[in-house]
């Protein structure tokens, strides 16, 4: 399968004035055609600052300094961000659904003139024409009286309710590609239920990929096809979500599996949590940036720098880690001590 | 837990109405029933996990236990007494015998104080310390307590993490020695590797201490799991279940419960294919105009048309499980 999109050796940084913050260092990853992918990765890990540099969305001190975003065969670094090719990309073939439903719609427009604005400036569609059309997606994407709706500012819709416009927003122009980052972080859960359900059905649907930027291990259980999982501006492994899920073997992504509480937990159990803290970015050490707080490190480890994603034999599974099978089977049956 | 049934708090019938004004002369025109009729107990050395979606009352009741808030009626009783309508200068003795984490680590702390001052000036106002030693000791020793290296003393909030701030609230919760701390959504705003940080030390704090209760707020179902011994689900201002973790996963019985449930994944491929969802319609109402009988009806996957009626009350269906539905035998 040729894949939609392909990002190869990314690096994007922010010059501060305390140094150079490498948010995004050496990024390659690849999104299939009607895949679920999911971005996984705490604060700080540069997750979305990766997903925001594909839509060309970086401003100043931020800037891509190196790497390739191939998407239907073009490099979209060689476009200008605000040049006319980026522009007919964005929102269209590649669009996004924000973080933040509150601050991502304007405030003092209607639903209707910011939807409808698209479907003039994207596929030229006569106002009349493309009312009727936002009006079926409103209606598609559950929000009730549709026809009327449409003329309501922002304020008047739920936070869940204002996500779903962002989500008809999104798929307006039947884009290849949606990229919903941290679509639900703001939202309650049985919210957050009801809008990736949605999503996945419309993904679906509209035969697009998806790519989930999140923090929840459990939504991308529930949805992902095939993870990455990111740490202090890299990707540190990658698999299909079974295969994370059932043999994870970064010692980080099995850090994280151990120190969320699950609701199918035995009564008593201890959570083991990731001492220490993520690195700082401005200070990157060469060697691999989760050393200080991994406790299998080996003599290598402490050598050597952070190796590539290397393949691990027999499976379809990357890892970048030195450390060997037995070394991530114990890491993985280690439970709590104290 | 050395006097297992010992009552710390008893909470009866707890209704907190914000009034919403309008004009000049601020007319109350309405309410907003952030707590319509909360009862629920806490035992000493017990945690009872509070969880709910936002707006649902969780912080208002905790707010209401500490006399944030004046409660609109109901009562509060603190080791038997009721201190729901306790004036202002009585209550302030009072408030040594409770705590409050706050979920945001970054504006609960005062940014012009130092580290030492922020956890120990709970000592100075309720006169707990006797020396200039004392005091420095005492700090000393609630530093050490939550895990922070005490020569940080003189350092402000800024130069902390998001981590070693909430263990400097968690110091200066404890700085009084409370026997009960209300946590209203302590782990919230922390990254994933750090939350299990702050749950363990929670945890270890009530396990090393005699008797002390939590009263843990939370809108995270499997965090509150985790940490509680019993746990009641809220919505609405009402709570709508209370049982075991162990029961509430094995065998929730309101619709609601139900819901919330099925809505929170499990980091498990394997285990979320084989389980059912259920997807709740429509939105919270608003509780301003609550839904007439049970305030889920509107939402609810079995209600009948009893359910607009009738206000469900909570009943024991066995082994100290309630719930409050008239579709539950």
């Amino acid at each position: 399968m040729v894949p939609i999109l392909e990002v190869k050796n990314l690096r994007t940084q922010y010059k501060t004035e305390s140094g150079l913050v490498k948010a995004v260092d050496g990024v390659s990853y690849y999104i299939n055609e009607q895949e679920i992918v999911g971005v996984v990765g705490e604060s700080g890990c540069g997750k979305s600052v990766t997903q925001l540099s594909v839509m060309r969305l970086i401003n100043s001190p931020g800037e891509i300094v190196g790497g390739e975003i191939l998407f239907e065969g073009q490099n979209l670094l060689q476009f200008k961000a605000n040049g006319p090719e980026m522009r007919r990309i964005r929102g269209a073939k590649i669009s996004m659904v924000f973080q933040e439903p509150m601050t991502s719609l304007n405030p003092v427009l209607t639903i209707g003139q910011q939807l409808i604005e698209i479907l003039e400036v994207h596929l030229g569609m006569s106002r009349k024409n493309a009312r009727q059309r936002v009006i079926e997606m409103l209606d598609l994407v559950g929000i009730p009286g549709a026809s009327s709706r449409i003329d309501d500012y922002p304020h008047n819709f739920s936070g869940g309710m204002r996500q779903r416009v962002m989500i008809a927003m999104a798929l307006l122009c039947n884009p290849k590609l949606i990229i919903a980052d941290e679509p639900t972080t703001a939202l309650d859960v049985t919210t957050q239920a009801q809008l990736f359900e949605l999503m996945k059905s419309m993904v679906e649907r509209f035969k697009s990929s998806l790519v989930i930027v999140t923090h929840n291990l459990g939504i991308v259980a529930r949805y992902a096809h095939r993870i990455y999982i990111m740490y202090a501006g890299r990707i540190v492994e990658e698999g299909s979500c079974k295969e994370i899920f059932r043999n994870p073997r970064h010692p980080y992504t099995i850090g994280l599996l151990k120190s969320v509480p699950r609701l199918d937990d035995q009564e008593g159990k201890r959570l083991v949590p990731i001492e220490g803290m993520p690195p700082d970015l401005i200070q990157m050490p060469s060697t691999c940036a989760f050393l200080p707080r991994c406790s299998y490190s080996i003599e290598q480890c402490r050598v050597e720098p952070w190796p590539e994603l290397r393949k691990v034999e027999g499976t379809k599974h990357y890892v970048r880690c030195y450390l060997k099978t037995e070394a991530w089977e114990q890491c993985r049956s280690h439970s709590a001590t104290t | 837990m050395s006097m297992p049934d010992e009552l710390i708090l008893e909470v009866k019938d707890l209704k907190m109405y914000f009034p919403i004004t309008r004009g000049l002369l601020k007319k109350k025109v309405a309410y907003v029933k952030a707590v319509d009729g909360v009862t629920f107990k806490i035992k000493r050395g017990e945690t009872l996990g509070l969880v709910g979606e936002s707006g649902c009352g969780k912080t208002t009741v905790g707010r209401c236990i500490v006399r944030l808030y004046k409660p609109t009626s109901g009562q509060i009783l603190f080791n038997g007494k009721d201190i729901s309508s306790l004036p202002e200068n009585k209550m302030r003795s009072y408030r040594k015998n409770f705590a409050l984490i706050f979920q945001d680590p970054y504006s609960s702390l005062d940014p012009r104080q130092s580290a030492g001052n922020i956890v120990g000036e709970p000592l100075k106002i309720h006169n707990l310390v006797k020396s200039k030693k004392d005091y420095q000791e005492r700090v000393e020793k609630l530093f050490q307590s939550v895990g922070l290296d005490p020569s940080l003393m003189s350092r402000y909030p800024h130069e902390f993490s998001g981590g070693q701030r909430q263990r400097m609230g968690i110091a200066r919760a404890l700085s009084c020695e409370p026997s009960l701390i209300i946590c209203d959504e302590p782990v919230s705003a922390l990254d994933v590797s750090i939350q299990a940080q702050i749950i363990n030390l929670l945890q270890d704090l009530k396990e090393g201490s005699l008797g002390l209760s939590y009263l843990f707020i939370s809108h995270d179902l499997s965090v509150v799991k985790h940490f509680s011994d019993r746990v009641a689900v809220m919505y609405l201002g009402r709570i709508v279940e209370i049982t075991t973790p162990k029961k509430l996963y094995n065998n929730p019985l309101h619709p609601y419960t139900k819901a919330l449930l099925s809505a929170i994944p499990v980091p498990d491929p394997d285990i979320e294919e084989t389980r059912k969802r259920i997807i709740m319609k429509g939105d919270v109402p608003s509780p301003v105009n609550p839904p007439s009988g049970c305030a889920l009806h509107t939402r609810c996957p079995i209600a009948i048309p009893e359910c607009k009626e009738l206000v469900p009350l909570l009943r024991d269906v066995g082994g100290g499980h309630e719930v409050a539905c008239i579709r539950v035998k």
